[in-house]
């Protein structure tokens, strides 16, 4: 932590005096880099942190929004029936991010305005979750799925609760720690970064970001789903093989 | 000992797994079924996926009833002819099966189908074994001799396609064997047992096999079902795994050597009532869940990358 706390601020002077090497350009008004691009799951994985940083060339809010890739989840309620409780009504939604973190440097409310957030997408209330098949699916309905999806997210622990702190320093420099739980899906994420100004976005840059597994236990896993059916026969010969030997073990035993 | 379980994709005690393969193995060791229906629930009960825990179950089961049948084809009590017309029902049985748990998973309806199919029967497994061997008992208390099994069912002797099965000495319909088999491999598929504690009385009271050639000719069934169970849940639902199927099946070897110690000391009606408690046991705690209100009514599944926002 302290060796990446260090490597960090490295980057983040070096950063800094790129940014006022050329303080005429106006293109660049920001610049954004995360301490780590690839977050490696391996068994013992239990979670990680990583760290945006950044700087911008004159004052302004800092919205960052971490969004993993988008994926149909489906969204079930369940209803009693005859005593029992089963799966009743469905609604499945598309382009659901796996993971969903923003982390601001003021209130969001304060920096920008609700038609930027919702142009902007950001924000758990302006998040586009869209169902599937929304032919003849209630508005009460689609609200009601979509508080039901987003809770469940975070119950467990991928999409925030609040939002979290942009730290900014001297007005130019800032950094947010993005904590990702040990229950992290898998692929390619985005990073966004966006600089309000009177509530607008001035400028906005994305950073990908990489969670990938990895070890014997990710080969088995891409192995099973990519070739099932060689693995269904392997499963089979190593099971029978198992008997065998256990069949065996047990007649001198 | 912390191991990820790849397709389960959940991180156990691997001795949490080798401990609940022994328990169980232990089990079935004394009492001479399977135990593949207390192993799904516990399976379940620690995090793995329902689905889960029936494809690697029937893996172990593979690996279990081939070790299982070797013993019994030494001592020449495995009826290939039977075993092969069971078979071929079951082959029936279990690909019907497999499809009905695709479908069931894509309406999300599977938990509650395995739930209930192991309500409802080991609810009744229970309640016939508890049956039995409650009268047992108390016959043997009376000091009276068991009643002679079996005043002959007419209605199976009427079926046609009939078959001479000279290792069990029975002349009898094809169909019956082809049935059970059936039945037994819907079973295999849905529930991840291997259906043994529903086929040695089937084959012991419907087709009227002598008690000597039930379990190696059950057994040796058993491994073409749950082979065939593996496979399918593997290439079709990839549910299966193979680190999961692996310990359960190494707990499960050291506990049967000392169920079938134990299982010495008991009597055989004795072990019966205990096994019928505890498949009620089972049952009743399976039972409480699916009538109790959940927490939270809602729940969701994640189906794969769809096009995803940017």
């Amino acid at each position: 932590m302290i060796r990446g706390g260090g490597w960090c601020f490295g980057s983040v002077l070096l950063a800094a005096l790129l940014l006022l090497a050329a303080p005429a350009s106006r293109a660049q008004e920001l610049v954004a880099d995360l301490s780590n691009h690839l977050i490696a799951i391996s068994t013992a994985f239990t979670g990680t942190d990583v760290v945006l940083f950044g700087a911008v060339a004159a004052e302004g809010d800092i919205a960052v929004v971490v969004r993993g890739p988008g994926q149909d989840v489906v969204v079930r309620r369940m209803v009693e029936r005859a005593g029992i409780w089963i799966n009743g009504p469905s609604v499945t939604f598309s382009g659901v991010p796996s993971f969903y973190r923003v982390f601001s440097s003021r209130p969001m409310a304060e920096i920008a305005t609700p038609a930027a957030l919702e142009r902007e997408g950001v924000g758990l209330e302006h998040l586009r979750l869209l169902p599937r098949e929304p032919e003849g699916l209630s508005q009460a309905r689609t609200v009601e799925f979509r508080a039901a999806l987003i809770r469940q997210m975070q119950d467990a622990d991928l999409y925030g609760r609040e939002t979290g702190s942009v730290a900014v320093l001297g007005g130019r420099l800032f950094r947010a720690d993005v904590h990702f739980p040990a229950n992290v899906p898998t692929g390619q994420y985005i990073v966004s970064v966006l600089l309000f100004r009177e509530g607008e976005v001035v400028e906005a840059q994305t950073t990908p970001l990489v969670v990938s597994k990895i070890g014997v236990s990710a080969e088995i896993f891409t192995f099973a789903h990519h070739q099932s059916a060689v693995y269904g026969i392997l499963a089979l010969v190593m099971a029978v093989s198992a008997g065998w030997i256990a069949g065996l073990v047990f007649r001198r035993g | 000992m912390l191991v990820h379980l790849p397709i389960a994709e959940i991180t156990v005690n691997a001795l949490v797994i080798l401990g609940m393969g022994g328990a169980v193995g232990f089990l079935s060791g004394l009492f001479g079924v399977g135990g593949g229906f207390m192993m799904t629930p516990l399976l379940i009960f620690i995090g793995v996926p329902p689905a889960v825990a029936v494809g690697s179950q029937a893996n172990q089961l593979v690996a279990a009833s081939v070790s299982g049948v070797l013993g019994h084809w030494r001592r020449g009590n495995v009826d290939i002819r039977m075993g092969t017309v069971m078979l071929c029902g079951s082959t029936v049985g279990t690909l019907i099966g497999v499809w009905v748990f695709s479908l069931l998973q894509a309406l999300g309806q599977i938990n509650l189908a395995i739930s209930l199919s192991y309500v409802v029967f080991l609810t009744l497994m229970a309640a016939l074994m508890l049956n039995e061997s409650i009268r047992a008992v108390w016959r043997r208390r009376r000091g009276g001799r068991p009643r002679p099994r079996s005043h002959k069912q007419p209605w199976r002797h009427r079926l046609p396609f009939k078959m001479r099965f000279q290792k069990s000495k029975l002349y009898i319909s094809a169909l019956l064997p082809l049935a059970v088999g059936a039945l037994g491999g819907l079973l295999v598929a849905v529930m991840g047992i291997g259906g043994g504690f529903f086929l040695v009385p089937a084959m012991i009271y419907l087709l009227g096999m002598p008690v000597s050639t039930v379990a190696g000719t059950s057994l040796f069934q058993i491994i073409f079902t749950t082979g065939m169970a593996t496979f399918l849940h593997a290439y079709e639902n990839q549910t299966v795994d193979v680190l999961l199927a692996l310990l359960l099946l190494a707990g499960g070897v050291i506990g049967a050597q000392f169920g079938t110690r134990v299982s010495g000391v008991l009597k055989g009606e004795q072990a019966r009532l205990l096994l019928a408690l505890m498949v009620l046991v089972v049952s009743v705690n399976l039972a409480i869940d699916l009538f109790t209100p959940p927490d939270d009514p809602y729940s969701i599944e994640v189906r794969g990358a769809g096009p995803g926002t940017p």
